[in-house]
């Protein structure tokens, strides 16, 4: 673990993403006791500009934006780490039981992720969301549906490539169960890309997560960055910091995490290890 | 076999692999279908209340609701297959005719973009593999960096912000300045000035995604052994990046470019509802407001053939670059 931490503090820009996300992770856990009670609800005349009596001003119904801010990474942080979750969850079996098995069921998971990399995934994400009526739970289950195949393709890889190696085959041969040899044995072996590609994943969640709710498919109860932005943007002209703000957000935090992704493959890469 | 008819027959055996996706993605849309709040006849109708009885009873009848869902199935693809894709009560119109209103801007903006961003990412990924570690490439690898994690719908509107706003320079929004009447040249210019911005913006993530590609092709193809040659023979770096080098690293660039087409349709959803571009994008999110579900399947069905067309065309390209792709 300790060597790990000093590969990864080797990479300045890893470092610098880690700082960032945690400077990010902290709001979002101190956002209730700092800005406590609903961040929909009205605390001032619209309006207000920031570095004011409100550090990032007001909004059209004078909602704090600061408040906002704050509770909109939980929003973003919570959809992003769920739907990664279940994405490398069904991934990681979805492939590692096609690169294991191979045959039949290689090949049907095959053409299922080329189909899912040929189909409009954004546009398939939005019918999902709209279908099943707009909530965190349907948001996660739509980017979740998205991603999965991205995983599952790379672990049917890494598993493949691990089938044929000698300590996969003493396994075998010694009697070990299918789960044994996969569990104990071939999986631990694979975390590496897996980690890399979660932390990416991640990333690309909040990006969908915040179009999705720019689009008016936010969960209507949550506040978030995208639907700041699209609630903000007929004021364009008049209250700039309406949009600018929660967009640094989004791009602050999602740089830092695929520099923290960066990081990590620069230190888990065993091909890189000097 | 001639090079013509070995292409022909390459071409011929992509389009027979593309109809299991079609079909895929109508058992999709029929599942969707069935998954809206409201029975399959309310969703096809768009809003049940502005249709009439009559049509109700029939879209029933011709989907059979009434029976299994095997043969709802094949009613369905039937008559999705004979491009009946149902009739938009909010727009009062067949949904086929609506979405082909709307492909071609759509396809312009898409075609401006990949050229775009194909382009830069190639010509920035050079320079910046040409000399790394210079403060060039770490310029360029920030610029990436960035616009690879900057939402596309914020990138739009700064941009407003600063050219149609502050510099008034380019238009916010449509296609043209339809009450200006241009025609011939005139009209062409004005549309390529309302292009600019929704171009740029949805360049800027793809562009982002080949300079990284681009930059690392550049590097790993300067250890091969004909670089090596190259140089022994006397050729200028120049030379050998533009003639020997490029042609390789390009490879990737292309591969991944294909690969995007459907995700660059996503992106334009989002582009084209900022700069209210007259595409399927801003259809998509017209119909979502109007909760007009089968409008929104009809989009999604189309535009996945879309992208099935569009990669087939890139996998031919393909083998034009590298004719050693004989697949």
């Amino acid at each position: 673990m300790r060597r790990f931490a000093r590969r990864f503090a080797r990479s300045r820009s890893g470092v610098l993403g880690a700082v960032i996300l945690a400077a990010v992770v902290a709001i979002a856990a101190v956002a209730p006791a700092l800005y406590p009670g609903s961040p929909f609800r009205r605390v001032d005349r619209p309006f207000s500009p920031p570095f004011g009596p409100h550090l990032f001003g007001t909004d059209v119904l004078g909602r704090d934006v600061a408040a906002g801010i704050a509770h909109g990474a939980r929003t973003s942080l919570t959809i992003g780490v769920l739907a990664t979750a279940a994405a490398v969850l069904v991934g990681t079996l979805m492939g590692g039981l096609a690169g294991y098995c191979g045959g039949r069921i290689d090949d049907l998971l095959m053409r299922t992720t080329e189909f899912f990399q040929t189909i409009p995934t954004f546009l398939f994400s939005i019918l999902l969301v709209a279908i099943l009526a707009p909530s965190v739970w349907s948001i996660v289950f739509a980017i979740a549906v998205v991603n999965w195949p991205t995983v599952a393709r790379l672990v049917r890889g890494e598993f493949l490539a691990m089938r044929g190696r000698e300590f996969v085959q003493a396994g075998v041969c010694l009697g070990m169960t299918d789960a044994r040899v996969i569990f104990r044995h071939i999986l631990p072996n694979c975390l590496s890309p897996i980690i890399v590609t979660g932390s990416l994943i991640v990333a690309t969640a909040i990006l969908i997560e915040s179009a999705l709710s720019f689009l008016g498919l936010g969960d209507p109860n949550v506040m978030s960055w995208g639907f700041m932005i699209g609630a903000g943007r007929t004021f364009l002209r008049s209250a700039w910091w309406l949009c600018t703000i929660p967009g640094v957000a989004i791009l602050l935090t999602v740089l830092a995490i695929n520099l923290v992704g960066e990081g990590l493959n620069d230190a888990l890469n065993p091909r890189l290890r000097r | 076999m001639t090079e013509g008819t070995g292409r022909g027959g390459f071409a011929l055996r992509r389009l027979l692999q593309a109809v299991p996706v079609i079909f895929a993605i109508l058992v999709l849309n029929f599942l969707l279908l069935h998954l809206a709040p409201g029975d399959a006849a309310q969703v096809l109708a768009g809003e049940a209340a502005s249709a009439t009885p009559e049509y109700m009873a029939e879209l029933r009848a011709r989907f059979g609701l009434d029976r299994p869902l095997a043969i709802q199935l094949l009613l369905y693809v039937k008559s999705i297959l004979s491009l009946d894709l149902g009739f938009s009560f909010r727009h009062n119109l067949p949904v086929l005719q609506l979405i082909l209103g709307r492909l071609g801007p759509t396809l312009l903006l898409m075609v401006t973009t990949l050229v775009a961003s194909v382009v830069t990412g190639i010509v920035l990924g050079l320079l910046a593999a040409a000399r790394a570690g210079s403060w060039r490439d770490t310029l360029i690898s920030i610029l990436a960096l960035v616009s690879y994690a900057t939402p596309l719908f914020w990138v739009g509107l700064m941009l407003i912000v600063v050219f149609s706003l502050k510099l008034d320079w380019l238009p916010t929004s449509g296609m043209e300045t339809v009450a200006a009447f241009y025609t011939g040249w005139a009209r062409a210019a004005d549309i390529a000035r309302h292009l600019v911005l929704p171009a740029i913006t949805l360049s800027l993530f793809y562009m982002a995604l080949y300079v990284r590609l681009m930059r690392a092709a550049v590097l790993e193809q300067a250890d091969m052994d004909y670089v090596t040659t190259a140089r022994a023979k006397g050729l200028t770096e120049a030379r050998i990046t533009l003639s020997h080098v490029l042609r390789n690293a390009v490879l990737p660039v292309v591969t991944m470019a294909g690969v995007q087409a459907g995700s660059l349709l996503g992106g334009s959803i989002v582009v084209e509802s900022v700069f209210a571009w007259p595409g399927l994008g801003l259809l998509a999110y017209q119909s979502l407001f109007a909760r007009d579900f089968n409008l929104l399947l009809g989009i999604f069905f189309l535009s996945a053939c879309l992208v099935v067309a569009i990669n087939l065309v890139v996998d031919l390209v393909y083998t034009l670059l590298d004719p050693r792709i004989r697949v």
